[in-house]
């Protein structure tokens, strides 16, 4: 059973290469990441690769993403003269538009969607 | 003391203890208050406090780990696959409603930081806050950015909206489960979709799709942003 998460792996990298590889050539600030997530969404889509060829991997890999986020997050003492100062409106910034996308994604999908979604609200 | 602080796996073992315990917290209280990350964060900065170890070694030890972020960002395509052929009837509306909040989020951060005169580097670092780290942070880090500010609001933004969500669908009066997940995932991401699919796994599935196409619109829209401010 655990066999079959390195051939996945190997697909999985594979698409990270090509990503960074084409952050290096293309010249736009965008993450290799980014790229790489895209061109495994369209070999999906094409069916170059299946679902089922990287999927335990994948929802291994993505339930790994929090972890990875606590050492960055550690940094912010380093960053506190930056922040210090702003802090009440910066905690200000993060609720009001925390609000506002939520309010303005929810709603514009709901009134577009009027018609088929009123039945199972 | 030096010694053991040298031990290169240290760093690693310490953060998924921690990270482990997190979990377990938020299992036990089901509180979103109680998120692994803060959690796992909090602990570490004690450790770091109480040994003297420095944040560098420490990040160091964590890179045995770290460059993970990009691969497993390229597997978020995976659900987004699944889950777009399943919505795709309801996907010009979807689609529709994450583009009105990424625009809405960035312009509504630009101006605040404009309005406010924040430093570049602050502005910068907080324009992304909406969207998934692994796409903020390196987005943020190519504009000058600092990524521990970047990752730090993007964290609470998740969970201000999943602790806040409920009462913004009340608020909104937003009903239908397609137009929850819309909201969840486009402002809180990963943190808001767990929360998304407490209300029904539709809501979860659209806002797993969300917050991957809230991601790629804001990479496409952040650099032509910061060119004009």
């Amino acid at each position: 059973m655990p066999m079959k998460y390195l051939p996945q792996f190997c697909i999985i990298l594979g698409f990270t290469l090509a990503g960074e590889v084409l952050q290096r050539i293309i010249p736009l600030p965008i993450p290799a990441a980014v790229y790489g997530l895209v061109l495994l969404f369209l070999a999906l889509c094409l069916k170059l690769v299946k679902a089922t060829q990287v999927k335990d991997a994948g929802s291994f890999l993505t339930s790994l993403l929090p972890l990875l986020f606590v050492s960055p997050t550690v940094g912010i003492l380093d960053c506190w003269t930056l922040i210090q100062p702003r802090i009440l409106t910066i905690a200000l910034l993060l609720i009001a538009s925390t609000c506002l996308v939520f309010g303005i994604g929810g709603l514009v999908t709901q009134a577009l969607g009027k018609k088929e979604g009123d039945g199972n609200g | 003391m030096a010694d053991f602080l040298q031990i290169t796996v240290l760093p690693l073992a310490l953060t998924l203890c921690a990270y482990q315990l997190g979990l377990l917290l938020q299992k036990k209280f089901r509180s979103p208050l109680l998120n692994p990350i803060l959690i796992s964060v909090a602990i570490v900065l004690g450790f770091l406090a109480l040994t003297g170890m420095d944040t560098a070694t420490y990040q160091s030890g964590m890179q045995a780990i770290s460059w993970l972020l990009t691969p497993a960002t390229i597997c978020l395509a995976i659900p987004l696959y699944q889950q777009f052929s399943l919505l795709k009837k309801e996907l010009p509306g979807i689609l529709a409603g994450i583009a009105a909040g990424t625009v809405a989020s960035l312009a509504f951060v630009a101006g605040w930081c404009l309005v406010f005169r924040y430093d570049r580097a602050l502005l910068v670092s907080l324009l992304p806050k909406s969207v998934t780290s692994a796409i903020g942070v390196p987005l943020a880090q190519m504009g000058g950015g600092l990524s521990p500010i970047t990752t730090t609001a993007i964290i609470l933004t998740g969970i201000l909206g999943s602790l806040l969500g409920p009462l913004f669908c009340k608020l909104f009066r937003i009903k239908t489960e397609i137009a929850q997940g819309v909201a969840y995932g486009t402002s809180a991401h990963v943190i808001g979709t767990a929360k998304a699919g407490e209300h029904s796994s539709l809501a979860g599935a659209v806002s797993s799709l969300s917050l991957v196409i809230a991601g790629l619109m804001t990479a496409v829209l952040f650099p032509l942003l910061l060119q004009i401010l």
